[in-house]
């Protein structure tokens, strides 16, 4: 077991997310006080990708959303391993601000082998989204 | 011809503008019409996994959107923006650690609205890709015209 999987399995799940070193390069945090996970990108200059908009790069849009489905199977699912990304796709709904941004994930199909999760994100507005992703995780490890 | 008259002369002169591309230190390694390659060093700061030294997945989402923007951009008629409409990415190995990571990606058709994009993530081999991807891109008209 590594030091994720540890963490994780003494439900610590702050320290989860606080030990990958991605996080904190591009701010993003978890918020579980309400019972259910949040997970949160902070705003910063750094994540901008055209200043000319401005508009936060959309790769980083992707890394986010891909993160708060990959921390939605650790708060929720019950496979021991740490999910790895297949695939994913993501959607462009509107472009997203120097703001904060907002993301909820739902796991569609939890199998033994394989996760299918749904991620939108916002930012201000909740009717409103800015980007919605779906993936595919492999839970086992072979 | 003026530089704001070739996209992806601009985009040279002006990818140090960027803010995310300087944050990962983003190299571009060779861009024409339609074709971007770049290149991503490695950095603790960029890991998912810093026991097995394995890049979070969002660098490499990144580092594909990035180029494939970057063929898009490069193709445009002058005066005119893109924005991704969306992007689907297979990751097909892991990445290996500390090594390089090169993304390369092309327009295989544009339209007046639109460019659609392939691309690679790889590290030693080309043939041998660490993620692929495809997206699409929408053009529009700059509202104040033609500066790239």
């Amino acid at each position: 077991m590594n030091r994720l999987e540890r963490l994780r399995a003494e439900g610590r799940f702050d320290a989860v997310n606080e030990a990958i070193p991605y996080t904190k390069f591009v701010g993003l945090q978890c918020d579980i006080a309400s019972g259910s996970l949040l997970t949160i990108m902070r705003h910063r200059a750094s994540n901008i990708g055209n200043p000319s908009i401005p508009a936060i790069h959309g790769g980083v849009v992707g890394a986010a959303l891909e993160h708060a489905a990959i921390m939605e199977l650790l708060y929720r699912g019950d496979s021991p391993e740490l999910p790895r990304t297949i695939n994913l796709s993501i959607d462009y709904l509107r472009p997203a601000r120097d703001e904060d941004l907002f993301m909820r994930a739902t796991i569609v199909r939890h199998g033994r082998r394989i996760a299918n999760v749904r991620v939108g994100g916002w930012q201000s507005d909740p009717a409103k989204p800015v980007a919605a992703a779906h993936c595919h995780f492999l839970l086992s490890k072979d | 011809m003026k530089i704001e008259d070739d996209p992806a002369e601009f985009f040279k002169a002006n990818m140090h503008h960027f803010p995310h591309f300087n944050a990962l230190g983003l190299e571009l390694m060779e861009l024409k019409k339609d074709a971007c390659v770049m290149r991503l060093v490695q950095r603790e700061e960029l890991l998912g996994d810093s026991e097995r030294g394995i890049l979070h997945g969002g660098v490499i989402t990144t580092l594909l959107d990035s180029v494939a923007g970057a063929a898009g951009f490069s193709g445009m008629e002058p005066g005119h923006t893109l924005a991704t409409l969306d992007l689907r990415i297979d990751y097909l190995r892991p990445s290996e650690p500390k090594l390089d990571v090169f993304g390369k990606a092309e327009i295989y058709r544009r339209t007046r609205n639109v460019a659609f994009a392939t691309g690679v993530a790889y590290q030693g081999d080309e043939d041998q890709p660490i993620a692929k991807c495809t997206a699409s891109f929408m053009i529009s008209p700059l509202p104040g015209g033609a500066k790239g």
